[in-house]
């Protein structure tokens, strides 16, 4: 039963919504698209609404910025924005690699936080305690995993059901 | 048990005590269960009903020669009887058993909808759950069909007006929701359905919310078709109803073929089995429709008249304690005597799904998100919007737990209560 399961393991509201979280939903960073982008992509999700549009700057193998925009929950919004602040400055290994962490982080809460260091992001972590809010997460990450196969003349393998798509580049 | 139909107040209390899962803790608090649009809870008749009739009488309808099908036939055919009293038809062979009310809609729409030609006109409303948009738009990429809206007036209304500007002598269909799962208005259907006959055109309504709140009568609102489901009027999931006038209904041609649904089969071609049957192919939901009955003898001895002062009563309470919170907006009709049982809102900015979150950890359930309405969402300005639905076993204090729960919803994204 699932009042056992909590019972052994409590679930906090302050396990979701932690301060960085917060912070990140009311002061949002590098929201808008970039001029200087190379590809964009967009990605929703179609039970809640959730949408996020991004921007990647990418120069010789370098995520130089991204901007985002969209609408929806503090968890869909403050994930793309604390996500562009952490992918900027990384090589396109650096970033695909961080975006399988993350997405591991947030699907699984028995994820362990020593093994990678995700700094900020870690406060995403406890998503994964929160079953039906793990796609608003997710949403953002889907749409740069997107945006960097583009880039790099991949394909993806996704398996959610979030439906994303490149808008140019 | 609860008072009778005579304008008494309900007995809450007395009514609570027949749904086991109100007993319930979530997170560690009493269940304030909010989402009655969405589905509502089953009082324990209907649960014994269910496990009674596959305990004593589980069979399959309509063909056995045993005692088990006779019995089995007679329980699911009663409830036919008591759907029609229910709704006031005149005939219970005009009531038609699917799964839901999106089924009931898809049936009309795949039937009506072949017979329509380009440039016919279907008329919906701003307000549609998507179950009465989607099949319609089908029937347009089929057909050349074009459809056409009755927009929401100043007070997000559907009124005479709005309807009078959509219907015209190119509309062979209007089908319109009763009760709006978002905005909680309720369409002046008698109305509309004069209009719709006066140049001819089919008049269908969704009932799915309406049909568990007030008291419905389809020869006082004129209608030809009518669709509801049992789920969200105390009854288990799975079983719809699709009622239409019985000259109509003999009329349309089947919509799925099968067993049960034919009279002479031969290789080549079939006739079809008289009303209802004609669109009951296969077998049908045999022991939730046996429940249903049970819900409806619930609903019958509480009477609908008190439901409907009851909820208008609770919902009355809830718009003045909610429209009281600073940054709380709340959609639909701005006299709270327009609306009943829904109330939609948003509050502060905070999305609703993040509303929702918290208020769950405190053990309340309401809806957050699109109600697959997104068209309404698009015309209302907004992504998405919370959801409380009442019903018969909700109180005041449930209202009291909800407006705490949104304040603490605040505090948590920095605003002071």
């Amino acid at each position: 039963m699932a009042s056992n399961r909590e019972a052994q393991n409590p679930v906090d509201l302050d396990d979701l919504y932690r301060d960085v979280i917060l912070d990140h939903y009311r002061r949002p960073r590098n929201r808008g698209q970039r001029d200087d982008a190379t590809v964009s992509a967009e990605g929703f999700n179609p039970s809640c609404g959730d949408e996020i549009q991004l921007s990647v700057a990418i120069l010789d193998g370098t995520v130089n910025g991204l901007g985002f925009g969209g609408s929806g929950c503090s968890i869909s919004q403050s994930s793309a924005s604390m996500m562009t602040e952490a992918m900027t400055g990384r090589s396109l290994d650096s970033a695909r690699e961080m975006s399988k962490h993350v997405q591991q982080m947030l699907t699984d809460d028995a994820f362990d936080l020593d093994a990678v260091d995700l700094g900020d992001l870690e406060a995403l972590s406890g998503v994964a305690k929160f079953p039906v809010r793990i796609k608003c997460g997710l949403l953002a990450w889907k749409v740069l995993d997107q945006a960097l196969a583009d880039a790099t003349g991949e394909s993806i393998n996704d398996d959610s059901d979030i439906p994303t798509r490149v808008t140019s580049g | 048990m609860t008072a009778a139909s005579n304008g008494t107040p309900l007995d809450t209390a007395a009514v609570r005590a027949q749904f086991p899962i109100l007993a319930r803790e979530v997170h560690g608090h009493p269940l304030v269960y909010l989402d009655n649009a969405a589905t509502t809870q089953k009082p324990q008749s209907v649960i014994d009903t269910l496990t009674s009739y596959y305990s004593t009488m589980n069979a399959n309808i309509h063909r056995g020669l045993h005692t088990l099908a006779e019995e089995a036939t007679v329980a699911y055919e009663d409830v036919r009887m008591q759907v029609a009293e229910f709704i006031g038809a005149s005939n219970h062979r005009e009531v038609v058993f699917t799964r839901n009310t999106t089924e009931s809609l898809n049936l009309l729409a795949y039937t009506l909808g072949a017979r329509l030609r380009p440039g016919d006109e279907i008329v919906l409303t701003a307000a549609e759950h998507h179950s009465n948009l989607v099949p319609w738009q089908l029937v347009t990429q089929r057909t050349g069909a074009v459809l056409r809206f009755i927009e929401l007036n100043d007070d997000q209304q559907i009124d005479v007006d709005t309807a009078r500007a959509a219907i015209n002598a190119n509309t062979r269909i209007v089908s319109i929701v009763h009760m709006s799962n978002v905005l909680g208005s309720i369409a002046p259907v008698a109305e509309i359905s004069e209009m719709a006959r006066s140049v001819g055109a089919t008049m269908i309504v969704d009932a799915a919310q309406s049909a568990p709140h007030i008291p419905i009568n389809v020869a006082e609102l004129g209608v030809d078709y009518l669709a509801f489901s049992a789920h969200k009027m105390l009854g288990p999931t799975g079983v719809g109803v699709l009622w239409g006038r019985q000259d109509l209904l003999a009329d349309l041609d089947p919509f799925l073929g099968g067993g049960e649904m034919i009279s002479v089969v031969t290789r080549e071609e079939s006739s079809w089995a008289a009303l209802p049957h004609k669109f009951e192919a296969g077998t049908p939901n045999i022991a939730d429709v046996v429940a249903f009955g049970a819900a409806l003898d619930f609903l019958n001895e509480v009477g609908m008249d008190t439901i409907a002062a009851h909820d208008a009563e609770l919902t009355h309470y809830a718009v003045e304690r909610l429209s009281r919170l600073e940054g709380l907006d709340i959609y639909g009709p701005s006299d709270a005597a327009d609306r009943s049982a829904v109330i939609a809102f948003n509050y502060r900015d905070i999305h609703s799904h993040d509303v929702a979150t918290i208020l769950d950890r405190g053990g309340i359930a309401v809806r957050a998100g699109h109600h697959c309405a997104q068209p309404l969402m698009r015309t209302l300005g907004v992504p998405a919007t919370a959801r409380a639905s009442f019903y018969l076993y909700n109180e005041r204090s449930e209202v009291d737990a909800l407006v705490d729960g949104l304040l603490e919803a605040g505090e948590r994204f920095g605003f002071e209560r």
